[in-house]
């Protein structure tokens, strides 16, 4: 099966233009990066020199893994079930398109403002600790192999969000009900972020190389499982 | 309309495209070909059983009730939805999931409700469809397909700003963007002012003589008479399919109706035994309806035996029916053999 580029280009510019116009999308792609940003912040300013010790064997930045765990699917979840309500599918599913150059071109969209948007974060959020975090706070905070996780796992985890959004889009009957179940199931994979963060889970190469993998593969899978499980019948016609 | 050389310019794109030999119809097939098919959802019968055949370039009518499956056989032949039995063959292609896609760039559906991009503007809405269909130039295709249906001057406005009447002519824009060579249009002038709903037919003729085959589906009967070269009438299963013209013939008995100054002393003297007509009745006290095979032959021969009979005429008028009467006898035969 060949992917048309256009056509995947068409619907992920036709999406980001939507975006542009949506205050209910914007809002959700501002407010939880903004909640993941500003607590920790607060915790870190105050943490004094000593507090450096133990965090040196925590992996605290990596809660920010929670951005690219919930927002994608909060946003891929009006992928299928806004045009629907908004009685733009039918239109949509009478040119050539494919399902899965439609999946991919929704998943696209959804995918590179999320990521944009974490990068942006955690960013800014390195930058201000840098700044303004006790010096040695800061050391024990900023180091290699969790920046590079923090890189490497965000598309990862963005890609397996959305997913997890689209297939409840396709689902749900209406917009804001498949947006609260996307952040629902989100969050298991944010709390598997938070104890690799606060040390519960052990981070190591192995299982790092391993969840790579596996959300390598969830990611591939869920793009084709979407297009199977993508029934222009029910989907046209609403029957279950 | 003015966009009217627009639209022979865009639908005669499709000749200069480059891949003409790929996309013209091969002589001989028809545009569309139905066989049995049946659609339904579990227990609910959608259409069943429906056959028929539609020539290139012939402007096809879809009558029916609401929920006769009018809409649900436009979009099984779409691709939208897949039947439950039987087969069809749109344009050239036999309908299967396979050929989904060479169908359906082959096709143009334009929606009852016209399912536009409210937030984005009239040109975002089609610049993205342009690509979906793969457009050769599409600003320029864009532009002459808004200059077709009049709305070149709101080209930046947010669709959600537009009256239904706009937004539809923004869909029918859209539809026209892929040079389809078989339109669907369902009840394409639903909504629409008088003067817009003369330009959408003009528009339909303009496409017709371009060799575009469409398949209306309307409520307007009179739309269906002055567009169609044929309809059929679809109540669940196929109740009838033909000309306009064929159909009132078939369905009702051709009469003059003979109204004289003065009641005849002896109407049956008069028009018993005239050429081509069957049978007569008195249809008030001066007023006589006559059933004929042939008008052409009975009107004169009447109206010769009613002078020799020294009656003084004041009119001979044949029976004219409409599509209306056609397709309200139909449905209410239906309605009368569900109720028995």
């Amino acid at each position: 099966m060949s992917v048309n580029s256009r056509r995947v280009r068409a619907i992920f510019r036709k999406e980001l233009r939507e975006y542009r116009h949506n205050g209910f999308i914007i809002w959700t792609m501002a407010i939880f990066p903004l909640i993941f940003l500003i607590q920790p912040l607060i915790v870190v300013f105050a943490l004094p020199a000593s507090a450096s010790f133990p965090l040196s064997h925590e992996h605290l930045l990596l809660h920010m893994l929670g951005i690219p765990a919930i927002v994608p699917a909060a946003v891929a979840a009006y992928a299928v079930v806004g045009e629907r309500q908004q009685g733009t599918l039918e239109p949509v599913l009478t040119t050539p398109i494919r399902r899965q150059e439609f999946l991919l071109g929704k998943a696209l969209a959804a995918l590179v403002p999320s990521v944009a948007i974490a990068y942006a974060v955690y960013a800014f959020f390195l930058a201000c600790v840098e700044l303004f975090a006790q010096p040695t706070v800061a050391s024990a905070l900023l180091r290699g192999p969790d920046l590079l996780a923090q890189l490497l796992f965000t598309p990862l985890l963005a890609g397996w969000s959305i997913w997890i959004g689209i297939a409840i889009s396709a689902r749900a009957n209406d917009f804001r009900v498949a947006q609260q179940l996307g952040i629902l199931a989100g969050l298991p994979t944010a709390v598997v972020a938070a104890l690799i963060a606060f040390n519960v889970i052990h981070a190591t190469l192995g299982l790092a190389i391993g969840l790579a993998a596996a959300l390598l593969l969830g990611n591939r899978l869920g793009w084709q499982i979407m297009a199977a499980a993508f029934d222009r019948d029910r989907l046209i016609t609403g029957t279950r | 309309m003015d966009g009217q050389d627009g639209i022979l310019e865009l639908v005669g794109l499709r000749r200069r495209d480059g891949d003409g030999a790929e996309r013209q119809p091969s002589a001989g097939t028809p545009a569309i070909e139905v066989r049995h098919l049946t659609k339904d959802f579990g227990d609910r019968v959608a259409f069943q059983d429906v056959s028929f055949e539609i020539g290139y370039g012939e402007v096809f009518g879809f009558l029916g009730p609401n929920g006769a499956g009018k809409t649900t056989t436009v979009r099984t032949l779409g691709t939208l939805l897949s039947p439950t039995s039987g087969s069809a063959t749109v344009a050239g292609f036999p309908l299967s999931p396979e050929n989904g896609v060479e169908i359906r760039r082959r096709i143009a559906i334009m929606p009852e409700s016209p399912g536009l991009y409210l937030r984005l503007s009239v040109t975002e809405n089609l610049d993205c469809f342009a690509d979906l269909y793969e457009a050769p130039a599409p600003s320029d295709r864009i532009g002459r397909a808004l200059q077709a249906v009049n709305l070149a001057d709101r080209a930046n406005d947010a669709c959600g700003t537009l009256s239904k009447g706009l937004r539809q002519r923004v869909a029918l824009a859209r539809a026209l963007l892929s040079d389809p060579q078989v339109l669907f249009l369902d009840e394409p002038t639903a909504g629409l002012d008088p003067a817009a709903t003369r330009d959408v037919h003009q528009l339909i003729d303009e496409l017709r003589r371009s060799g575009v085959t469409i398949i209306l589906t309307t409520h307007r009967l009179e739309e269906a008479e002055r567009l169609c070269d044929r309809v059929a009438i679809l109540n669940t299963t196929l109740r009838t399919i033909g000309r306009p013209d064929q159909l009132r013939d078939q369905l009702f008995a051709k009469t003059l109706t003979v109204r004289t100054l003065v009641p005849l002393p002896d109407p049956g003297g008069v028009f018993v035994g005239l050429p081509a007509v069957d049978g007569w009745s008195q249809d008030g006290p001066a007023s006589y309806v006559l059933a004929v095979s042939q008008s052409a032959v009975a009107a004169p021969a009447a109206t010769r035996a009613l002078v020799a009979a020294g009656a003084e005429v004041l009119s001979i008028d044949q029976s004219h029916h409409s599509l209306e009467e056609v397709y309200l006898e139909l449905i209410d035969q239906d309605q009368e053999a569900s109720r028995r």
